[in-house]
């Protein structure tokens, strides 16, 4: 045990670790609204919630099925992203013509309609989830005591984000999928089916956040809240980052956990806001976002 | 100005092309009667968020910005003014003077954020600053954290008329609301009005003729961040209360909801939205939660069904300039 300005090590290395944590939820979330908003042109305020239905999932598979983490982190995803595909097809695919704006709004609506009835039927109170055996317990690196469950959602995290970007930037699928968020006339002319890999897009961006949300389960409680409360930082982070890169939102997901968590060592009271500061500072100097293009 | 000219003798229709004033008479006999027809309590409430619906609908629609944080304007402007007439003991005028001019100092930092970005990102920006400024709300020691400021007197009005008579009240909130009513009718029908629609039709375009449309914009979110002002300050005063509800994220949300199920870009859809949003959730406050659920269905009906809103409807079926 050693201290860092004077800052117990634990206390740093801690606050650090949860930094990376919450950065790992950033990025993946922000990555999903990238990728939504690359295809649909939607800012996906449902992103919230379905992060929510993903751990809510979770919780109820353990509770009534009795499936546990493994399954629920393979489970939850499908269900959300079936249900995102749902979405798409009955809501979202109206609006492609119109301004953005409404799909904001719509996302928005939809968001309040998933959050009430979770409220209806769960409080507002976290219900607890329990950790699988397997991650249980930690390493005890002498500066400090790490726990296995944070480790593994660091990597799982990690691997998921660049598993993405790789998709995306360096296959074929991938390819098609930027050519047609550049052209989409062009892409169906060559008889790619651009609907279809919308409404997959769509799915999948759900699945990503139900996973962060399985994921979040055993860390955060449980709570119809959980959702809205996260997507708006995620939108801050996503200013900063710009969404016209995939690798940019992963870089600045994790590295704004990471300034989030130090800041709570070094000056507690502002850890609740150093994102949306940061962002006000990227506005000033660089408004176009950290990795983002000019429109 | 275009002018609605009657189909087939080519003339313009009078009373069409009056209907923003014809609509204000209305609007006015109704609520010179409304306080002896209805509980005046809810009345004022809605007026004032009717007032902070026009404000917000000046920018989503006259600009085509739509800020997704007006809360933080609304809520800080209502505990500056609670807590000035509270603590600093000032009387109701001074109050409602101390909350709007602290929301137009938010609005002016804000907005000289937010409009560096346009579209999506404007939304998110302002609802991520709106988002900072709760938590700040929630830390801060005069804030009363989760109690809020409670007990605000509502004081003499001039040193003349207690407000504490809920009629007095409600003239001043009626005056107010009005004022604020007429500032806004004014606003969109001058020629800064003019070019901020020119903005919201094509940014390229204005920019092209020689407007400073950044400086415009500003302007205008100034201008609808202060309104919003005071009509939280107003708010604060009339129900004696200041809390963290109406400076976070719902509120922002609650004030979008009014304006589009009113008609978003419609001088009157605002206030008709609030009337009918503040009274579905009276209504229907026994279910709880599902109001929730309610407002969430309507986000997602107006928006795919019924853009246009009540009065935007309305306005369509009585062929008119405007409502």
């Amino acid at each position: 045990m050693f201290t860092i300005f004077g800052i117990p090590s634990a206390a740093l290395f801690g606050q650090l670790l949860i930094g990376l944590i919450n950065g790992s939820f950033y990025a993946l979330l922000s990555l999903g609204l990238a990728v939504i908003f690359g295809m649909l042109n939607i800012i996906n305020f449902t992103h919230g919630a379905q992060y929510m239905l993903g751990a809510l999932s979770a919780y109820l598979l353990l509770k009534y099925s009795g499936l546990g983490y493994w399954p629920a982190l393979l489970i939850a995803p499908l269900l959300v992203g079936a249900i995102g595909v749902v979405i798409e097809r009955l809501f979202l695919q109206w609006l492609y013509k119109l301004d953005h704006l409404y799909g904001l709004l719509l996302t928005f609506g939809l968001a309040l309609i998933i959050e009430g009835i979770g409220r209806n039927y769960f409080g507002s109170a976290g219900l607890p989830y329990t950790l699988p055996d397997s991650l249980r317990g930690g390493q005890n690196l002498g500066f400090m005591f790490l726990p296995n469950y944070r480790v593994w959602v660091i990597v799982a995290s990690l691997t998921v984000c660049l598993g993405t970007w790789f998709v995306i930037e360096r296959t074929r699928i991938g390819a098609y999928l930027r050519a047609a968020t550049e052209n989409p006339t062009l892409v169906r002319a060559f008889g790619i089916n651009v609907p279809r890999m919308i409404t997959l897009t769509y799915g999948f961006g759900a699945a990503l956040a139900a996973f962060a949300g399985v994921m979040a389960a055993p860390i955060y409680n449980v709570s119809p809240n959980m959702g809205s409360e996260l997507i708006i930082v995620v939108f801050a982070v996503v200013v900063i980052g710009g969404m016209g890169s995939i690798m940019g939102a992963i870089v600045t997901g994790f590295g704004l956990g990471v300034v989030e968590g130090l800041t709570k060592v070094f000056f507690p009271e502002a850890s609740n806001t150093v994102i949306f500061v940061i962002m006000a500072i990227v506005l000033l100097v660089r408004p176009a976002g950290l990795f983002g293009r000019r429109a | 100005m275009e002018r609605v000219v009657d189909p087939v003798t080519k003339r313009p229709v009078l009373w069409r092309q009056h209907s923003e004033e014809i609509g204000f008479a209305v609007l006015v006999v109704a609520l010179l009667a409304a306080p002896f027809l209805v509980y005046p309590l809810f009345v004022m409430q809605a007026l004032c968020f009717a007032l902070f619906a026009c404000a917000f609908n000046l920018l989503i629609g006259y600009v085509g910005l739509l800020s997704f944080g007006h809360a933080l304007y609304f809520g800080w402007a209502s505990y500056l003014s609670a807590h000035a007439a509270k603590v600093w003991g000032v009387p109701p005028e001074a109050a409602i003077l101390i909350g709007t001019a602290t929301a137009a100092g938010l609005g002016l930092v804000a907005g000289s954020l937010a409009i560096r970005r346009q579209g999506i990102y404007f939304a998110m920006i302002t609802l991520a600053l709106a988002q900072m400024m709760y938590f700040v709300a929630v830390r801060a020691k005069f804030t009363g954290g989760e109690d809020g400021i409670q007990g605000v007197p509502r004081g003499m009005l001039f040193g003349l008329f207690d407000l504490r008579n809920d009629m007095t009240m409600y003239v001043l909130v009626l005056a107010i609301f009005l004022i604020g009513m007429a500032i806004i009718y004014r606003i969109i029908h001058s020629p800064f009005g003019e070019v901020l629609k020119a903005i919201r039709e094509n940014e390229t375009r204005a920019i092209s003729l020689g407007y400073k449309t950044e400086r415009y914009k500003l302007l205008a979110f100034v201008l609808s961040a202060t309104l919003a002002g005071v009509a939280g300050s107003t708010k604060a005063l009339l129900v004696q209360i200041a809390s963290l509800t109406d400076v976070n994220w719902p509120m922002s949300g609650e004030v979008v909801l009014m304006s589009l199920v009113g008609g978003l870009g419609t001088l009157f859809g605002p206030v008709v939205g609030s009337f009918v949003i503040l009274t579905m959730q009276y209504k229907l406050a026994f279910m709880g939660e599902w109001v929730l659920v309610i407002q969430g269905v309507i986000f997602v009906a107006c928006v795919l069904l019924f853009r246009r809103g009540i009065v935007g409807e309305l306005a369509k079926l009585l062929r008119v300039r405007g409502l």
